[in-house]
């Protein structure tokens, strides 16, 4: 790549304007930041909650609970900080900001994503990744140098995992605008489904998130080979390394989803 | 060779329109309907119709924002939607109605950061801005966040932006719509400037047919989707036939107005004492001696053709001419 260079000079330059426009206003910029801490916290209060009514859920103790949440906090907040706001594009089409993205020599889905990075995001980030340090060092884990690889990969693969699906979803908003709650319902119903033991859901419903849309892979099961256990719906140990493979076929498709979104992007009025 | 070649361009939208209370009918519309344009380096072209002919349409995929339902685009010899990053470093685009600019940042800002986007060398960068400055007046508003601009001054912004990594081609869309006459007035001043020097092709879309007269040797009119007229604004004139006035001023009104062979009354003003007749096939010399024959006759005058005129009757015959050819049904169009 000949621009290579260049390109990422001009998004660091778009970043960096990107945060001298958000932090303008130094005490808004703060409040926003603690503000935004609450809903994660809500997550992990809620998971509390639960098991102060119950010694385990779907089979699984609070302490390995707190694993799959760790997993799932830390990085669907992560995911959410860098690529969340790309649920803005419906906006972004609606009001031709779209077309001014295009007529610059730049990838689109990089300079919406800098356009718009949301650094108020930065506190969610920062405590759902403290959730995850501290529910797996309280979980008792036994540390292979496997599992160490594991600890961190798990977690990248679902950054990585939930990233794709924030793209994938805010791409159908190239072929109908007001596709936000269709958007939503998946990402996050996906973030909640993956917050919890997948045996405690049932049926079509478990089918469809777990292995249709690939949520299991994400937290459940990595969880599982971290705490050593075995998969009580029987599927085989070596699953829970199959996150990184996942995320990556996610990846591609949400790619894919992006390229074909764009060529069918019809602007808008003159 | 050619900086912009389109060969049977065409651009078809889907849209569902309401036919009944919950059906809903999928129509298929043509915005562009396969057009042919060739537009050498350093040509200034005017690029005119009335709302939805496809004017934005064409300029959308002209730079790859736009997908073309099928036909060939080159511009400065790259496939726009295909190589859309390449030809974003070599052509500029002013869209009256969209903004380049960062919303929040000052101005200078904003140049600043494009001067990244585009990678173009400090030197030649302040060496433009400097250019644009001088001649677009911009130093009394260029620490302003862009969101504070009166448009006039947003205006001359974002030409400056859109031309700071020395572009090949410029497309201006509506670059002069809503602003006052002083801007106005500014902006085409720096346009024609731009276009005499003569490395910078213009292609621009206006309302405005001023701004085609002062900048446009060449004007392309088109009218749902397709070209009616291609070349000079004098052809066009001969074309259409744009009729050029005798005006006659007269030391009383007459009871009867003359019938003249070529010429019809175009209007009658001053209660009579002044007849305006439109040259349809006689010359001015034939009118003349016609109405030498009134014996009142005090003044003759000749008004050449008014460009806007003709663009009306344009506009007005094609839409006599064709119908909504331009609309079909989607067989297998689906109530939803």
């Amino acid at each position: 790549m000949r621009a290579g260079a260049g390109a990422l000079a001009a998004y660091r330059a778009l970043l960096g304007a990107q945060a001298r426009a958000q932090t303008a206003y130094r005490t808004s910029f703060l409040v926003d930041l603690v503000g935004n801490v609450g809903f994660t916290v809500f997550d992990v209060v809620t998971v509390l909650v639960v098991f102060g009514v119950t010694r385990e859920l779907g089979g699984f103790t609070l302490r390995e609970t707190m694993v799959i949440v760790g997993i799932s906090t830390g990085a669907f907040a992560l995911a959410d900080l860098l690529v969340g706001n790309i649920e803005r594009l419906p906006r972004y089409v609606r009001t031709g900001l779209f077309d001014a993205v295009l007529l610059r020599p730049l990838g689109t889905l990089p300079q919406l994503l800098l356009m718009d990075l949301p650094l108020r995001k930065v506190s969610r980030a920062v405590f759902g990744l403290a959730v995850l340090v501290v529910a797996v060092g309280s979980a008792g884990i036994q540390w292979t140098a496997a599992r160490v690889l594991l600890v961190v990969l798990a977690p990248l693969a679902a950054v990585v995992f939930f990233g794709s699906v924030f793209v994938a979803t805010a791409t159908v908003s190239f072929f109908w605008v007001d596709s936000g709650e269709l958007a939503n319902s998946v990402t996050y119903g996906g973030r909640d489904f993956t917050t919890y033991p997948i045996t405690v859901y049932d049926g079509w419903f478990r089918a469809l998130f777990a292995y249709g849309l690939g949520f299991a892979f994400v937290g459940y099961h990595p969880a599982l080979a971290l705490l050593g256990r075995g998969d009580p719906l029987g599927l085989p140990g070596w699953v829970g390394w199959a996150a990184p493979g996942v995320a990556l076929v996610a990846a591609a498709i949400a790619a894919a989803a992006w390229r074909v979104g764009v060529r069918h992007y019809r602007s808008t009025g003159s | 060779m050619s900086v912009i070649e389109a060969r049977a361009l065409r651009k078809e939208f889907t849209v569902r329109v309401r036919a009944g209370r919950l059906r809903r009918e999928k129509r298929l519309v043509t915005a562009v309907d396969g057009i042919d344009l060739r537009i050498e380096r350093g040509e200034l072209l005017g690029y005119i119709g009335p709302n939805g002919a496809g004017k934005s349409t064409t300029l959308k995929m002209l730079t790859g924002v736009l997908t073309p339902s099928a036909g060939e685009v080159r511009v400065c010899g790259l496939r726009p939607v295909a190589q859309r990053t390449r030809l974003a470093l070599r052509v500029g685009v002013v869209f009256g109605q969209r903004s380049q600019l960062w919303w929040d940042l000052p101005l200078r800002d904003s140049f600043d950061l494009l001067r990244h986007v585009y990678r173009v060398p400090p030197g030649e960068h302040a060496a433009r801005l400097r250019r644009c400055r001088h001649l677009l007046d911009l130093d009394a508003f260029l620490d302003v966040p862009v969101r504070q601009l009166s448009l006039g001054q947003r205006m001359r912004g974002e030409l400056t932006a859109a031309l700071l990594h020395g572009p090949e081609v410029l497309f201006l869309d509506e670059p002069t719509i809503g602003l006052d006459v002083v801007s106005r007035q500014a902006v085409r001043g720096f346009l024609a400037e731009l276009g005499q020097a003569g490395d910078t092709t213009l292609v621009l879309t206006t309302h405005d047919l001023a701004d085609i007269e002062r900048l446009c040797r060449r004007l392309v009119v088109i009218d749902h989707g397709r070209v009616v007229h291609d070349g000079s604004i004098a052809a066009l004139h001969e074309r259409y036939g744009s009729r050029r006035l005798v005006v006659a001023d007269l030391d009383a009104p007459v009871p009867e107005p003359p019938v003249l062979p070529g010429a019809s009354l175009h209007r009658v003003e001053n209660d009579g004492h002044r007849l305006v007749f439109a040259l349809e096939s006689a010359r001015v010399a034939e009118v003349v001696a016609g109405l030498a024959g009134l014996g009142a006759l005090r003044d003759v005058s000749v008004l050449e053709p008014d460009i806007e005129d003709v663009v009306a009757r344009l506009y007005r015959r094609k839409r006599q001419g064709c119908s909504i050819t331009s609309t079909a049904k989607v067989p297998g169009a689906s109530a939803s």
